[in-house]
């Protein structure tokens, strides 16, 4: 990591003065942008959280929403009993401990089935703290702190920053390497000499400590929480569709998804046309960008150089490399031809 | 004691009931439609407007319009979005993530669409709603039409699966589309047939339990998630372990929350899910 940065000073630089930017923004602007940038940051978090994990491995978990819920409701109830600081690291540890028995128990699934397994799995936790919450007359926990909305931004974006940091260093390790091996094909890997189930476990866990904490956080700024509060599964499937858009093959690829979902989301807040938007995202991913949008980003920066943009400038036309993906006037129109050849087919049929 | 197992049995038909059309189409297909419980409200929206309409149709005529409409789009469903998808992946693995999202994808925008169109508004209409008495427990008509309705179509799909010509293509697709093809099978079609014919199944099942449940725009969802836990308790492919499979959770279900506490009933149902799929991830009905 040092060694990278002694050899990229001026990218370093820059990203020290964008962090520095950050951290001052809440004296500089709105509440209501310091409001934007705590659900963005979050969002960043879960996202690049899930993509450390499912990313790589192409373990595709809608648990999010059930270890974000563990974190908040760790929070609730130990917040009256520790100080802050370690009521939020005993949240995260909740998170990491939950996300080790479930690893440890279901990682021999694949496929679908490990998507619907997390996806119970959450429904599961949530009807059990629900009936508990009932049984034991809590149903809604209130939180008393004095966290401020900047102590609140200001943890968050360190979180924010750890995790991406943290995902790029673990992914240049052996356990990174690893993780792509086991997505690559898990059998392979296995013979290799990876022990798969010890990596698998390991890093599911500590992305759902980050999940948990991020959730512990968040709670801080709610009066209230209850069950369905802490284990509403669009938080899943938010998390796994900015993680999905940005491109989960790279560490800063999440959070180019989850800002502008986060920016749409606040346009249509409360409006039906979110779920629509949200769906139309989904499909795209699927049969636009298979990679999400970092794999474009990275080819239109390595095809930026001086002598191109002159050469731009001068013709009017877009450089080498910089198209959706080579050359796609021709591609859109052999995708159109392709479309009305199989319309013709269905006549056929 | 005997009330609460036949509803366990009521409530468990409409589990399987529900669940025929996706383990249809997930067993020949190979394509995890989660957009399925989307047809089901609308063949429940369509006879909620047959009932509600001026000239106040018995809703079971709904299912000349339902069925054929939610046959063609299921179709074409199949025809455009999925077969470059199919075409596309190189093992069933990859298929499955790619098919996840675009059918959660097409899920989405079916229900903002429906939000749209139809409202949040919880829908409801009153079918046959008298009591019958069943061996000494009395039973709702119209639970009992839908348990009847699953006996009837399961029964209707096994004989087809098992003694026509057609259902002998899906058979072999379902147990190996490449061996399939080898042996002259048009895979393609049959699987855009079988889809197709799921989606049709939905939208009937969409019907029935509309005579007794209330419904929205938004309870697609929830639809899905209990089709898709009988099916994987089921084993895919399976049609009449998928009945057994509806009446077991049903029973199980009524039974615990009998038995323990009526708060329950919900975890009982994902704790059962989750330890079948823990414990035999293939399925209970499925050949080892």
């Amino acid at each position: 990591m040092l060694e990278w940065a002694r050899k990229n000073p001026s990218i370093c630089t820059l990203l020290a003065l964008g962090v520095l930017v950050l951290a001052l923004l809440p004296q500089l602007v709105s509440s209501y942008v310091v409001q934007l940038c705590i659900s963005i940051y979050a969002n960043v978090a879960l996202a690049t959280a899930w993509a450390f994990f499912s990313g790589a491995t192409r373990y595709i978990s809608l648990a999010t929403a059930a270890f974000f819920g563990v974190g908040i409701y760790a929070l609730a109830i130990l917040h009256a009993y520790l100080p802050l600081p370690l009521a939020l690291a005993a949240s995260a540890l909740a998170g990491f401990l939950v996300a080790l028995l479930v690893g440890l128990s279901t990682l021999r699934l694949r496929g679908v089935y490990f998507v619907v397994f997390t996806f119970g799995l959450t429904e599961l936790i949530h009807q059990v703290v629900n009936w508990s919450a009932i049984k034991s007359r809590t149903v809604t926990r209130y939180i008393f702190t004095d966290a401020s909305r900047v102590e609140i931004y200001e943890t968050l974006l360190g979180i924010t920053l750890f995790t991406i940091a943290a995902s790029w260093y673990v992914s240049r390790t052996r356990h990174g390497y690893a993780l792509r091996a086991i997505g690559e094909d898990e059998t392979v890997a296995r013979h290799t000499g990876i022990d798969t189930t010890r990596v698998k476990v390991l890093c599911f866990a500590a992305s759902a400590a980050v999940m948990a904490l991020v959730g512990a956080v968040l709670t801080l700024q709610y009066p209230y929480v209850d069950a369905s509060i802490a284990f509403n599964n669009t938080w899943s499937f938010e998390v796994l569709i900015a993680a999905l858009l940005g491109g989960p093959g790279r560490p800063w690829g999440p959070a180019v998804g989850a800002i502008p979902l986060v920016l749409l989301k606040d346009q249509l807040v409360g409006s039906l046309y979110f779920t629509i938007a949200l769906g139309l995202c989904f499909v795209a991913v699927v049969y636009v960008l298979p990679g999400g949008v970092a794999p474009l980003i990275e080819r239109w920066y390595g095809a930026f150089d001086a002598a191109a943009l002159r050469h731009a400038l001068r013709t009017g036309r877009l450089p080498e490399g910089w198209g959706v993906g080579g050359d796609w006037p021709r591609r859109l129109k052999l995708g159109v031809k392709a479309g009305l050849a199989r319309l013709n087919g269905l006549w056929r049929l | 004691m005997f009330e609460v197992l036949l509803g366990g049995l009521i409530l468990g038909g409409m589990y399987g009931l529900i669940a025929l059309g996706l383990n249809l189409q997930y067993g020949v297909s190979r394509i995890l439609n989660l957009a399925y419980g989307e047809f089901l409200i609308g063949g429940a929206f369509i006879a909620f407007f047959a009932v509600m309409s001026r000239w106040q149709l018995n809703p079971l005529l709904s299912l000349f319009a339902s069925v054929p409409i939610a046959f063609v789009l299921n179709w074409l469903i199949y025809r455009l979005l999925m077969v470059p998808l199919v075409r596309r992946a190189p093992d069933q693995d990859a298929l499955d993530a790619d098919v996840v999202l675009a059918t959660f994808g097409l899920f989405f925008v079916l229900q903002g669409l429906a939000l749209v169109n139809w409202s949040g508004d919880l829908r409801g209409y009153s079918f046959l709603a008298e009591g019958r008495n069943v061996f000494g427990a009395v039973v709702a008509l119209n639970r009992l039409l839908a348990f009847l309705g699953a006996c009837v179509l399961a029964l209707a799909l096994f004989l087809i699966l098992r003694h026509t010509r057609v259902g002998a293509a899906l058979r072999a697709i379902t147990i190996d589309p490449v061996a399939a093809e080898l042996m002259g099978v048009d895979v393609r079609k049959f699987s855009a047939i079988a889809f197709a014919a799921g989606g049709a199944l939905a939208a009937t099942a969409g019907m029935l339990v509309s005579t007794f449940n209330s419904f929205s725009a938004t309870s697609g969802g929830d639809y899905t998630l209990k089709a898709l836990i009988v099916v994987i308790m089921a084993g895919v492919g399976r049609v009449t372990g998928t009945l057994a499979a509806g009446l077991l959770l049903g029973v199980v279900e009524q039974m615990g929350g009998y038995l323990l506490d009526p708060g329950l009933t919900l975890a009982i149902n994902f704790g059962l899910f989750t330890l079948i799929l823990l414990l035999r991830p293939t399925g209970l009905f499925t050949r080892a």
